[in-house]
């Protein structure tokens, strides 16, 4: 019998998580004296239950979790009985918690689902009941709480277990135990209690005591991911990790993947000795026989059972913050001990928590449950997260916030990378944006002085940089000072400007990248003979309108003044004519619409073309 | 070592290679006491034969155990790591101290204020502490990768989700990210594990004769000359022993006989009262270590 149980409280807000779980441990006798007092002090003070003990104190530690008596985050607490020992993590109900409480079942093997007997199942308990089965865990126990405010009536209870008993069998679990209890009277908690004759079955913290909360797993050859390499001295190069599945010993041949090397275990180094052998779960360095390559984020396998390698996957994600998970965003993905880009290319459906039908989505908003399909920047090893957990978790973080934005199980792969990353391709401009995962452009941006060129460009450039796409900006800051810095500002130095600056967005383009270009080029020939140098669509010229009286009131640097002064010569709109573009890709107003209104016009007209491009071909 | 210890090890030891691989700065925190022993252990152990690739941090207030300082600079030199000892010393020079300061100003200064200033200096981006989940309720709440923003405050609504063993460490600059790898042992595993492990620790963790004097119903040691004593007040000797260790005339001492690590993993098996009891700073009010933790205390 295992001698640890890791389990998570979770349910509905405000039936009785946290009180259960202090009662739990005041009934174990795992409450110091000096708590105890404390806790005394504290119910007096934010109790719900006036001068008598509020035991959810003992659990709710932060100052906000007391004042407004609900949790907000999760809480690890450790107990024990002669029988057993207990890491409990107690979840907040609240739905704006939910991945809190997605942060408590990811780690957990037994869930205690507290239902209020007085208000029966809510969205949250199904919410839920949900989000434990998909992160694995197989043993629920329905803890059916308040029953004293329904006087133990034992129709109630049956009720809601009928009610429920589909959804169990449906969520696959292979245990699931009922228990009518009372965590504020403590009944059924630690003993059976008088209070419910009719009920049969066992006290909670003895079935927590007998439980078998193992789950099938299947037996997996050995499988590490490295977490780092340590090379101390020349002569010494270990590869640091957790096992993940199986078993290792000197002598056994082992894989790497990515790479495909295959080689020998030369030792495994343990504290100041060599071990003889090591196993799943064991923190190890190990010592390969020959030179091979291998870095954090590559897994050691058994060369007579290797992983598989991917770079398109179908997973389940919960989407864990406000920033709404789209298709055809980019994230980091934190995968075992790799990281990649990953987009998701598709969300294939979202999980109605209630009923577990599939509901087709554009977006998966906060605590939603779905179905994605994901595309990563290079092939990464993996295991389904049925197989291998460790190898099939994964995080989806922003690239401008650092947010935790998704939690996600790789389902299985949709093709195998390996066949086609090992083919010989030819590195042209295909290769090179089918790696980025996008379509490079030529973005022209024309305008006067001061009509909102850079202002839009730079927005735009952050915006498509958060979607992970790759970028560059070409403006008069970056080209004027170097490339450029031997022109001035005739009529035939700034028609080399402009000539130059298109065979370096050429050249851009050529290397994969989403090019933008923001100069004045007033002239309409000049803006012509750059679009001939691209391929047909891959030149957007966005013409930035802005009426010469508003460009001039802006004025930011002072240069429309000076113009009409007659300091600077040249001056485009004062002494040098603008030509207007005849048919722009995009035509933008900044008069009447705000500059993010304008990016996402812009982006909005990415997409579509990205999209016809697709249906082409 | 039963096999519930060696899986705590395990994850402690997978924690800190996390933590420097995912690292620019890393440093670790050494308070010299039970648990910065057990962890000083876990991270020569995750990185042997190299020594831990990052130095340790001691923030010394003065007002520490003499036999502390002396055991602090030979571990150090024994374990081949960098040590880093930091001081308030414009408070010092102001005359901040632990007997006319109120603990919670004290500990703010000396403690808080002083780490604070030590990371700044460093430049550290990532720190490991020995604090455990079991230790105090608001403790109870860490993540094991938790989140700090500028200025180093703890804010636990904003804590990053953190699920299975994956950690994500991304910050801006001036944001901080603290590591837990103690977080799910228990004060009974840590001695359960010395034992095991035979880790060396401070002996004023044993029981013996010490001089004390009785304040606010605790043993309070005398252990330099500094102490201030009441009128009247002279100390006695007794046999006690400190369950944890911190500023002398800050961490009050038990009456206990257990002089092996044995007999201290049998009292802390039928322990009352929590170790923190002996803490004066943990009982200033209500939430106060939640309070001193958004401040930037460890
Ligand atoms: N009558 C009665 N009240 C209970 C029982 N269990 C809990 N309560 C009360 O229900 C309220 C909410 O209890 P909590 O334990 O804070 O609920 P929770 O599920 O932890 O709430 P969140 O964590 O915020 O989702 C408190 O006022 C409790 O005292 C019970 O068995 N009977
Ligand atoms: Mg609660």
């Amino acid at each position: 019998m295992q001698d640890v149980l890791r389990f998570i409280t979770c349910g509905s807000v405000d039936d009785g998580k946290s009180t259960l779980i202090g009662r739990l441990l005041w009934e174990s006798k795992q409450v110091f004296e000096d708590h105890l007092s404390a806790l005394e002090r504290d119910s007096t003070r934010y109790g719900t239950q006036g001068d008598a003990i509020d035991f959810a104190l003992l659990v709710d530690g932060l100052q906000s979790e007391r004042e407004q008596s609900i949790t907000i985050d999760v809480a690890y607490r450790f107990f024990a009985t002669p029988r057993r020992r207990f890491i409990v993590a107690d979840t907040p109900g609240h739905e704006q918690y939910t991945r809190n409480m997605a942060t408590g079942a990811s780690t957990s093997e037994l869930a205690v689902l507290v239902v209020n007997a007085g208000k029966g199942l809510m969205v949250q308990t199904h919410r839920h009941a949900r989000i434990v089965s998909l992160l694995g865990i197989r043993h629920l126990v329905m803890a059916i709480n308040k029953m004293d405010l329904v006087e133990w009536d034992e129709e109630v209870f049956e009720k809601i277990v009928e009610e429920f008993r589909p959804v169990a069998h449906q969520l696959g679990f292979q245990s699931f135990q009922p228990i009518p209890v009372s965590a504020l009277n403590g009944d059924n908690i630690t003993e059976r209690s008088e209070a419910a004759p009719w009920y049969k079955g066992p006290a909670l913290l003895r079935y927590l005591e007998e439980v078998d909360a193992t789950t099938d797993v299947p037996d997996l050859k050995f499988r590490m991911a490295v977490q780092l390499v340590n090379r101390p001295t020349h002569d010494f190069r270990g590869y640091c990790g957790r096992i993940a599945s199986g078993a290792a010993k000197p002598g056994d041949r082992v894989r790497v993947v990515p790479g495909g090397q295959e080689t020998k275990i030369r030792s495994i180094v343990g504290w100041q000795k060599e071990l003889p052998s090591a196993a799943a779960g064991e923190s190890i360095t190990l010592c390969l026989a020959d030179e091979v390559d291998v870095s954090r984020g590559s897994v050691l396998v058994s060369a007579a059972d290797p992983v598989d390698l991917s770079d398109q996957f179908e997973a389940r994600v919960i989407c864990l913050s406000g920033h709404h998970l789209v298709a055809g965003r980019s994230y980091l993905m934190n995968l075992h001990t790799s990281q990649a880009v990953a987009t998701i290319t598709a969300i294939k459906h979202r999980v109605d928590v209630r009923t577990g039908s599939h509901e087709a989505a554009r977006a998966l908003e906060m605590n939603d449950i779905g179905v994605v399909n994901l595309s990563t920047d290079r092939p990464v090893p993996f295991e389904p997260y049925e197989r291998c957990r460790r190898l099939g978790s994964f995080i989806l973080v922003d690239r401008i916030t650092n947010e935790t934005v998704g939690a996600g199980m790789i389902d299985f792969s949709l093709r195998r990378a390996a066949n086609i990353h090992w083919q010989h391709v030819d590195i042209d401009k295909q290769a090179r944006a089918r790696q980025k995962l996008q379509q490079p452009v030529c973005l022209w941006f024309t305008g006067l002085s001061a009509s909102g060129k850079s202002t839009i460009a730079n927005l735009l450039e952050k915006r498509l940089f958060a979607a992970g796409k790759h970028t560059y900006m070409l403006d008069g800051d970056n080209v004027r000072h170097g490339l450029n810095r031997d022109l001035g500002f005739t009529e035939a130095d700034r028609a080399e400007n402009i000539r130059r600056v298109t065979e370096v967005a050429k050249l851009l383009v050529d290397a994969g990248l989403v090019t933008i270009v923001s100069f004045i080029s007033p002239y309409r020939a000049e803006r012509e003979l750059a679009r001939s140098r691209f391929e047909a669509g891959e030149f957007i010229e966005v013409f930035v309108d802005t009426p010469l009286a508003i460009c001039e009131q802006r004025d930011p640097k002072g240069l429309y003044a000076k113009a009409r002064r007659g300091e600077l010569r040249n001056f485009t709109g004062i002494d040098s004519g603008y030509e207007p573009p005849v048919a722009p890709e995009i035509h933008l107003h900044t008069d009447s619409e705000s500059v993010e209104q304008c990016v996402d016009r812009i982006l909005h007209f990415l997409e579509q073309g990205i999209r016809e491009k697709g249906k082409e071909q | 070592m039963s096999g519930y210890l060696a899986s705590l090890e395990a994850e402690s030891i997978e924690i800190l290679r996390e933590a420097v691989a995912l690292a620019e700065k890393p440093v670790m925190m050494y308070s010299i006491g039970k648990d910065s022993s057990v962890m000083l252990h876990l991270a020569r152990k995750a990185f042997w034969p190299a020594p831990p690739p990052f130095p340790l941090l001691h923030v010394d207030t003065t007002w520490k155990f003499r036999e502390m300082i002396e055991f602090r600079n030979r571990i150090a030199r024994e374990c081949g790591m960098k040590l880093l000892v930091h001081t308030n010393h414009k408070r010092k020079a102001e005359g901040v101290n632990p007997f006319t300061y109120d603990s919670d100003t004290y500990t703010g200064l000396m403690k808080t204020e002083a780490l604070k200033q030590a990371l700044d200096e460093g430049q550290f981006d990532l720190i490991i502490g020995g604090a455990r989940r079991d230790e105090e309720k608001s403790r109870a709440k860490e993540r094991i990768f938790s989140f700090r923003s500028p200025g180093h405050r703890w804010d636990p609504k904003l804590q990053r989700p953190e699920l299975w063993n994956i950690y994500n460490a991304r910050i801006h600059p001036g944001e901080s990210i603290r590591v837990f790898p103690l977080s799910n042992w228990t004060e009974a595993d840590i001695w359960q594990y010395i034992a095991d492990e035979n880790i060396e620790i401070v002996k004023l963790y044993f029981a013996a004769m010490r001089p004390v004097v009785r304040r606010s119903n605790q043993w309070i040691m005398v252990d330099d000359e500094r102490m201030p004593l009441d009128p009247g007040e002279v100390p006695e000797m007794r046999m006690v022993r400190f369950r944890t260790l911190g500023c002398y005339p800050l961490t009050a001492a038990i009456e206990s006989t257990a002089t092996t690590i044995a007999e201290i993993v049998e009292e802390t098996q039928t322990a009352r009262t929590s170790e923190r009891q002996g803490r004066l700073i943990d009982h200033d009010q209500a939430g106060s270590m939640e309070k001193k933790k958004v401040e930037g205390y460890f």
